[in-house]
């Protein structure tokens, strides 16, 4: 008998392999007897979830095994798939996340900045960045970002106001960028990144909402290619994979190891194959699709836009809003739609659309609402939405006097996060924490944008835009009292 | 060798059908499209490997849909019919002279090109002067329609195709504002029988009466429909089905039907107790 020789050459991966998918899809033909964890054993141990979500998809939820790899420290599948996904982003390292892309952000934060370091940001970022400084105690510089007086959506940053904070703050470790912004508007990234990488400062991408940009030349720049060090990528937002998973992109100006290190202090051990699959499907998908899937998304945004503007009193905007500087770019993709012409809260139609039309959009907020297009739609429901549209005009269009113009409140820091966070506190009912620094989050979800962050004085402002929110139906969150009445504020008495 | 045409009626009922032939087959950009040549029914329209109409009764679907409303409205000239590629609602719509216009949108060319060549008997009005015809999205189409029109006749296929959005309330609503002050909205309706399709008959209905001031069904016996019982919406802003029906009226224009008459238009809006309570109208 001729021994089997190791002499399996590792032949060239390509965008067309999937290891992690093939891996899993050999260890389920192997038909293995599981001595180990998960307990469901699959599905056996739990018929009625086995038939909700189906048998195949239970026999696929396995452990961490040699075969499978490892996502703590990837050596062989894991690696492979993470290399392939770097490559098709066009980044030096991928790191494939299963805590969301909340996991990315925190990430990229506490791997670039200790306590007490500072970081720039503008201020309306994802909840998931304050939260980082809240853990690790590093020291928020922000920078506010432009609004736009009509739609009363706020804009990315400009790059006289980054070089301003650079300079007031020469001894900032990153900025961090949120590009796009939730509603599609893009700041001059590479201006931003040059300018940092000038003074020596890393520059870190919340890019939640532009996985898209890497698969498709009528996008505007993703940051891998505008030269950003770091980027979270939500792989399962535009991108095709299953809820939660994400991946981090680095440049090799970072140390791709302490990275590691960073996401393993709070990144699960028992990383889900599922979601881990998923993220390898869903990159071999959008290398090899991208191109003619978001080709289909900006037609049908298009459309849409086009359609709905016809409707009278809404207003889709688009690439019109261009400025070069505040809005150096936008995202066609995403339909968003101003509703304040028509004595409406974005919110108000958001919910409308539900439980009138049976159509769910991705939010609404004070002025506008936000529908995600992706090559997965159909004509069908394109046509269903703005009908359905036309109706909530039709239906309640109300005199627009009296309603909140804007979304963003300029935030007073008087602490920072971290300290704010763990200072004593007292809980207050919020009509009556005029003057009181904030010791928790409050925010409506989504967007997830902070309203007040810990550390931020409350104003009447402000607590005047909560109680319209919340008059208006938005869904309040961020505060210990789950009926955000009461809030938390730093009790300067002690 | 025999021949077989099996439509699903639900997915444990089954409805079969001896084939002489099969006379076109072609898949257009929404559907398959297939029209045989059947030993009782026969010539057979077939969508998706769905049942559409058969030449021997469509006479009863084409008439109900027609004929209820055109006899209570007084006054129709503008109709707009959505679906009807086959033609059979136009060619009973034709019949009255008083009616001045006929807007037909089809979202698929091929359905009514396929007609015209080979189901002449339901086709042949469509050359009519007053008929016009628009392939698109009729979602897209009714938007763009404020107070046009006197009838609006939704002659559709059941709502798990192309034809989903044609039971939704923002088509509705949209339908609502496209029609006149006293305008009438007819649509199929589906059957109450089956619970897998009597779903849809209740949440059509239910998005129906929201937006409508008059809204009630009334049914028929369709053979090759599944149960062969089968409902039309009849919703209206000002006309009563039966109060409203102009019995004397309608039977002078001396109308040739074979299935409709105007004893049996009374008739078809008393509904079984089931319906009833699958309506929720059972006081």
């Amino acid at each position: 008998m001729i021994k089997e020789c190791e002499t399996k050459v590792k032949t060239e991966l390509t965008q067309y392999d999937t290891p992690i998918h093939r891996a899993l899809e050999e260890q389920r033909l192997n038909r293995l007897a599981h001595f180990d964890v998960p307990g469901h054993k699959g599905g056996r141990g739990n018929k009625e979830l086995r038939e909700f979500l189906g048998a195949e998809c239970m026999k696929l939820d396995m452990n961490s095994m040699k075969p499978l790899d490892n996502l703590c420290h990837p050596v062989s599948v894991i690696k492979d798939a993470q290399e392939l996904a770097a490559q098709a982003f066009g980044a030096d390292e991928a790191f494939f996340i299963v805590n969301g892309t909340t996991a990315a952000v925190q990430a990229m934060i506490m791997s670039t900045t200790e306590a007490g370091d500072k970081i720039i940001m503008p201020r309306n970022v994802h909840r998931s960045a304050i939260n980082a400084l809240v853990v690790n105690g590093a020291i928020p510089v922000y920078i506010n970002p432009g609004v736009n007086k009509k739609l009363g959506i706020p804009l990315g940053m400009s790059v006289e106001s980054v070089k301003q904070a650079i300079r007031e703050n020469p001894d900032a470790r990153a900025i961090l960028v949120n590009n796009p912004t939730y509603y599609g508007i893009c700041s001059d990234l590479k201006s931003i990144v040059e300018l940092a990488h000038e003074r020596g400062m890393l520059v870190l991408v919340d890019e939640a909402h532009g996985t898209h940009f890497y698969f498709n030349d009528r996008m505007p720049i993703s940051a891998m290619a505008a030269g950003a060090d770091m980027s979270a990528v939500s792989m399962h937002k535009t991108g095709g994979s299953l809820t939660q998973s994400s991946i981090l992109l680095t440049k090799n100006t970072v140390n791709a190891d302490y990275v590691r290190q960073i996401i393993n202090l709070t990144q699960t051990t028992s990383a889900s194959y599922l979601l881990l699959s998923s993220l390898d499907i869903a990159r071999k998908n959008m290398s090899l699709n991208g191109q003619v899937l978001i080709d289909k998304a900006i037609e049908f945004a298009n459309y849409a836009r086009d359609e709905i503007n016809k409707l009278g009193g809404y207003y889709a905007y688009g690439e019109e809003l261009i400025d070069g500087d505040m809005i150096f770019d936008f995202d066609t993709t995403k339909l968003s739609v101003h509703t304040r012409d028509i004595g409406l809260a974005g919110i108000e139609v958001y919910d409308f659309l539900r439980d009138e039309f049976g159509i769910q959009i991705e939010f609404g907020d004070i002025g506008n609402i936000l529908a995600i297009i992706s090559g997965g739609d159909r004509n069908l429901e394109i046509e269903r939405l703005i009908s359905a549209l036309s109706e909530v005009k039709r239906l309640h269009e109300k005199d627009k006097t009296g309603m909140f113009d804007h979304e963003y409140i300029t935030p007073v820091v008087v602490m920072g996060p971290q300290k704010a966070f763990y200072s004593y506190k007292v809980s207050l009912p919020i009509a009556e924490s005029d003057g009181k620094i904030c010791g928790e989050f409050v925010m409506c979800y989504p967007p997830g944008i902070p309203i007040l962050a810990p550390g931020e004085m409350i104003t009447t402002e402000i607590i005047k835009y909560i109680e319209y929110a919340r008059e208006k139906g938005c869904i309040l969150t961020g505060t210990q009292d789950m009926n955000v009445e009461n809030i938390n504020v730093v009790d300067t008495a002690i | 060798m025999e021949l077989w045409y099996t439509d699903q009626h639900t997915k444990d009922v089954r409805f079969s059908m001896k084939i002489e032939q099969q006379i076109a087959s072609c898949e257009s950009e929404f559907q398959r499209i297939d029209i045989l040549k059947s030993c009782e029914f026969g010539k057979v329209l077939v969508l998706d490997g769905e049942l559409m109409i058969t030449q021997k009764d469509e006479f009863i679907y084409h008439e109900m849909i027609s004929h209820v409303p055109m006899a209570v409205h007084p006054n129709v000239k503008n109709v707009l019919v959505i679906g009807a590629g086959d033609g059979g609602t136009i060619r009973e719509l034709t019949k009255y002279d008083t009616i001045e216009r006929i807007d037909m949108v089809e979202i698929d060319k091929m359905v009514t090109d396929m007609c015209l060549e080979h189901f002449q008997e339901t086709s042949c009005k469509l050359s009519d002067k007053r008929v016009h015809m628009y392939f698109e999205e009729s979602l897209r189409y009714v938007r763009m329609k404020n107070d046009e029109y006197d009838l609006i006749i939704v002659d559709c296929a059941d709502p798990y195709g192309p034809a989903e959005g044609l039971f939704t309330r923002e088509f509705y609503g949209n339908c609502f504002k496209a029609l006149h002050e006293d305008g009438i909205l007819i649509n199929q309706h589906e059957s109450p029988y089956y619970s897998e399709h009597s779903r849809t008959v209740q949440k059509a209905h239910n998005h129906i009466k929201l937006v409508f001031p008059y809204s009630t069904v009334y049914q028929c016996h369709i053979p090759s429909y599944p149960s062969g019982h089968w409902l039309f919406g009849f919703a209206s802003k000002k006309y009563d089905p039966i109060n409203d029906l102009n019995e004397e009226a309608w039977n002078k224009l001396g109308i040739k039907t074979r299935y409709y008459n105007t004893d049996l238009h009374k008739g078809s809006f008393y509904l079984p107790t089931y319906v009833k309570e699958l309506l929720g109208t059972n006081e």
